[in-house]
């Protein structure tokens, strides 16, 4: 059964890495904003892009 | 023909920009519609600029630009001034926070994260929607900081420039809340696991050994759930004892401080594995509550006061009549400026040249603007309405009459709230009654199970740790203060919301409070005027930007297409013109002294007026008197029940027939009070033992807003200066008072009847501890389930109370 220490003490530090991870966000200000990157996301950078290609495109032609 | 400009108006066009009507077509751009001049421009360089996506996240983002002034920066090159808004600099790359009011949707975020393509020199830009600020890196080398804030203004989005400047984000106090909610919340679950061979009583007898060491490990992981996680509590617990208040932190350190001794003694003395699992679950849940309590409206600032309100810098004329900027700071007595159309003066000054038309609607509340000559004296905080003035500060901006306000002791600290909280009021007797009730535990098993009598003691001790209690004040509270910001009345914090339901003495504000401010009522009295007439009139006021021309102008539903000719206007006096072949003059009785005869109608004395004189006789005058918001009257018979009701107002008596007529002869009201008269007024009912509830709305109001027990500014647009107050209320929401009202008394029957069934579980535990039968198993299981069980009521009640009030 003493194998079980073993695990407990492997599960602790998994766990210990997770609480970590959750320390480093939020000194790193991951939650002091937790409106704005929701929007953010949603941006669209690409269809930008096509449309000054586009742009490019019909200056070049004319 | 006149079919065709029928048609034009009753179609709605609305502006592409801004979403506002369009008057007509005179603004367009392809098949794009716009209202203004100042919209069509900023679509013009979004256009220009390829950053037409804007208009694509949301329908018609913009601001409405009609009302944009041509706004000079050129103060920003000052590098006082500059160090105010710049965070961070290396001398190539600087790093600039701004505040930027108009942020209101999602493409606001996205046009102001696209910075870098106006201007190559930006190098990013980050938004931070809920605070409105804008973080911009750029290259010092290659832009200025005013042609940053120029490119802001001109696509709509004004940066927020006063003397206050930016405060830096302050986010450590939030940060560490969380800190300690992810360690508590990391310990709670891993001695939860750690504990359940316990519950279940599983393993083999020579696994004994095993329980030993997961009780020790235990052990390690309470540590910094007492000593971090429950910190807070017993520095409260210690502030509460030195001030000889009992507190509902008092309760909950004890009970804390108990669980973890008694752990400690039985997993040391081999007694038992100890409560450290309820420890950390309860400490887990307390911390959830309290950011449900903390949560603000970081974008609101309820602690303003004049310093956001005065412009960061004056236009100033030096002697040999060059112009320059002068930070408002630096003003001194001899200095002079230049004040134009709309800017406010930031000292007391006395006016050298042009003409004075100061509003101090704001500050004394007076609602017509006043007439300054040469010579005379002007406030500070006044804002110019007309022509550009020259003014000589007689005071520094620190001296002047109005920001003495500040000076007083009043603003040195803190406010202290004058009202208990509930769970403190009961925490007075439930401290007391539990020591006792362990006591008579201890006392009971004496006589019954001597060998209990330490077991009885601290059970009771622990099952009645008021967690439950200590929870259904935040959730309560935190969820109605959540509802109300919906309805755009923001509350600066759970404890100005709950002193919100003992108030037996209201006062209101008239100016801009209760009236709406650039709305009028006109009466006509005279000569009936005919429709062409009343176009004519209409006419000639478009040309005047005098308030009262604006008054009538939007009392008047004729449309007219007319251009008067010959319009002249006599500066506070009145405007003429002929309109077709009729000659009008509108103004004072001055202005229209030489044609008015005994037989005319006259004004009476005090009163707002305008006369009307057409071709030579006197028609009539105009009446004019304050807009009252709707639901003034409901409010009042909604208050009557539970509190008296005064108003105060800056103005003078002219309105007190209306206001008497409107409200009753049981109101109190009071006229030219002074922003002293006010803070005093308050005092003194205060001294009388009322709670005080004051609805306020200038800088007049600020001393007796900040006196009052709870202080709410009522503000057109809360993202506008207010002054510094407990809450914030938009005045579209203005009538909603009463239910706002009712919402928050049933609020705290809420939390009544949660500390009802918090206690029921107390009862339940006690009966436990009485009988010495508190297994670690039957904590671990009552505490979550009290606290659960009240947060989950709480949360339901309170939205079923908002349903019920129709505010959700």
């Amino acid at each position: 059964m003493s194998v079980i220490l073993i695990l407990i003490g492997f599960s602790l530090l998994v766990a210990l890495g997770f609480l970590g991870a959750f320390i480093w966000a939020v000194k790193n200000g991951q939650f002091d904003d937790r409106y704005t990157p929701s929007i953010r996301i949603l941006f669209d950078e690409r269809k930008e892009k096509v449309k000054e290609e586009k742009k490019n495109n019909s200056t070049k032609q004319s | 023909m006149i079919q065709g400009t029928l048609d034009i108006n009753t179609e709605k066009k609305l502006c592409y920009h801004c979403g506002e009507t369009c008057p007509d077509d005179s603004y367009s751009k392809g098949d794009k519609l716009f209202c203004c001049l100042g919209c069509k421009t900023v679509y013009e360089i979004l256009e220009e600029k390829d950053l037409c996506n804007y208009y694509t996240f949301d329908n018609t983002p913009g601001q409405n630009q009609k009302a944009k002034a041509i706004r000079n920066y050129d103060f920003l090159e000052d590098s006082g001034v500059k160090s105010k808004f710049i965070s961070f600099s290396n001398g190539k790359t600087a790093l600039v926070n701004f505040i930027i009011p108009n942020m209101h949707c999602s493409s606001c975020i996205w046009i102001l994260e696209h910075l870098y393509r106006f201007n190559p020199a930006i190098l990013s830009s980050r938004v931070n929607f809920l605070r409105k600020s804008i973080a911009i890196t750029f290259d010092e080398t290659h832009i200025k900081l005013k042609e940053i804030v120029s490119i802001l203004d001109s696509i709509g989005y004004e940066p927020l420039l006063n003397l206050e400047g930016v405060s830096t984000a302050d986010h450590s106090e939030n940060r560490s809340l969380y800190y300690k909610i992810g360690i508590a919340g990391f310990c709670f679950g891993n001695i939860m696991m750690l504990s359940f061979p316990e519950y279940l009583a599983l393993g083999d007898p020579q696994d004994l050994y095993l329980r030993k060491i997961f009780s020790y490990i235990n052990v390690v992981l309470s540590l910094p759930v007492f000593f971090y996680g429950a910190s807070d509590y017993f520095v409260s617990a210690w502030k509460g004892i030195r001030k000889r208040i009992v507190n509902i932190d008092i309760p909950i350190a004890l009970g804390v401080l108990v669980l973890f001794l008694r752990s400690l003694i039985e997993i040391f003395a081999g007694i038992g594995p100890g409560y450290l699992d309820s420890l950390s679950g309860l400490i887990f849940f307390l911390l959830i509550g309290r950011v449900f309590q903390n949560k603000t409206y970081e974008w609101l600032n309820f602690e303003r006061n004049y310093r956001s309100y005065f412009p960061i810098s004056v236009h100033i004329v030096l002697k040999d009549g060059t112009e320059s900027s002068m930070a408002v700071e630096k003003i001194e007595p001899g200095t002079r400026a230049l004040i134009r159309n709309n800017e406010i003066i930031p000292a007391d000054s006395i006016l050298i040249k042009g003409l004075g038309k100061i509003d101090y609607s704001f500050v004394t509340g007076e609602a017509a603007p006043a007439d300054i000559q040469n010579g005379e004296f002007i406030y500070a905080g006044g804002r110019q309405a007309g022509s550009a003035i020259e003014v000589e500060f007689v005071k520094s901006v620190s001296h002047s009459y109005l920001t003495q306000l500040w000076n007083n002791y009043l603003y040195s600290g803190e406010k202290e709230s004058r009202t208990t909280q509930l769970a403190n009021n009961v925490s007075k007797y439930f401290t007391p009654a539990i020591i006792l009730l362990a006591s008579g535990a201890a006392v009971y098993n004496y006589f019954v199970h001597p060998a209990l009598i330490w077991d009885a003691f601290t059970a009771v001790l622990i099952v009645a740790c008021p967690c439950a209690l200590a929870l259904s004040t935040p959730f309560t509270l935190g969820n109605a203060l959540r509802i109300l910001a919906k309805n755009k009345f923001f509350m600066k914090n759970t404890v100005a919301l709950e002193s919100l339901s003992e108030i037996d003495h209201v006062v209101f504000d008239k100016t801009g409070t209760i009236t709406e401010p650039g709305r009028s009522d006109l009466k006509y009295f005279g000569i009936n005027l005919t429709d062409e007439l009343k176009q004519a009139i209409k006419a000639l006021v478009k040309n005047s930007s005098h308030p009262l021309s604006k008054a009538i102008f939007d009392n008047i539903d004729i449309e007219t297409q007319i251009i008067p000719e010959n319009y002249t206007e006599e500066p506070g006096k009145g405007i003429s013109g002929t309109v077709g072949d009729i000659t009008i003059m509108l103004g004072s009785q001055d202005f229209v002294g030489n044609y008015l005869r005994k037989s005319s109608p006259h004004a009476p004395e005090h009163t707002t007026s305008v006369y009307v004189s057409i071709d030579g006789s006197v028609f009539g005058y105009f009446y004019i008197n304050n807009h009252y918001r709707q639901g003034l009257s409901t409010i009042k018979k909604y208050f009557r029940k539970s509190a008296a009701i005064s108003i105060l107002s800056g103005d003078n008596d002219t309105e007190s027939k209306n206001l008497q007529e409107l409200l009753g002869e049981d109101v109190e009201l009071r006229f030219k009070q002074s922003p002293f008269d006010k803070l005093d007024y308050i005092r003194t009912l205060q001294a009388k033992r009322k709670k005080v509830l004051m609805f306020g709305d200038g800088l007049n109001d600020a001393g007796a807003l900040r006196q009052s027990d709870v202080g709410i500014s009522v503000s057109q647009d809360v993202n506008n200066f207010s002054p510094a107050s407990d809450g914030i209320l938009s005045a579209d929401s203005f009538e909603k008072i009463p239910i706002f009202f009712d919402f928050i008394i049933s609020a705290k029957k809420i939390i009544i009847v949660s500390f009802a069934i918090s206690f029921i579980y107390n009862l339940i535990g006690i009966f436990f501890g009485f009988s010495g039968q508190l297994t670690p198993l039957v904590a671990a299981v009552l505490m979550p389930l009290s606290s659960i069980s009240v947060v989950i009521f709480t949360t339901v009640a309170v939205s079923a109370a908002a349903r019920k009030n129709g505010i959700l």
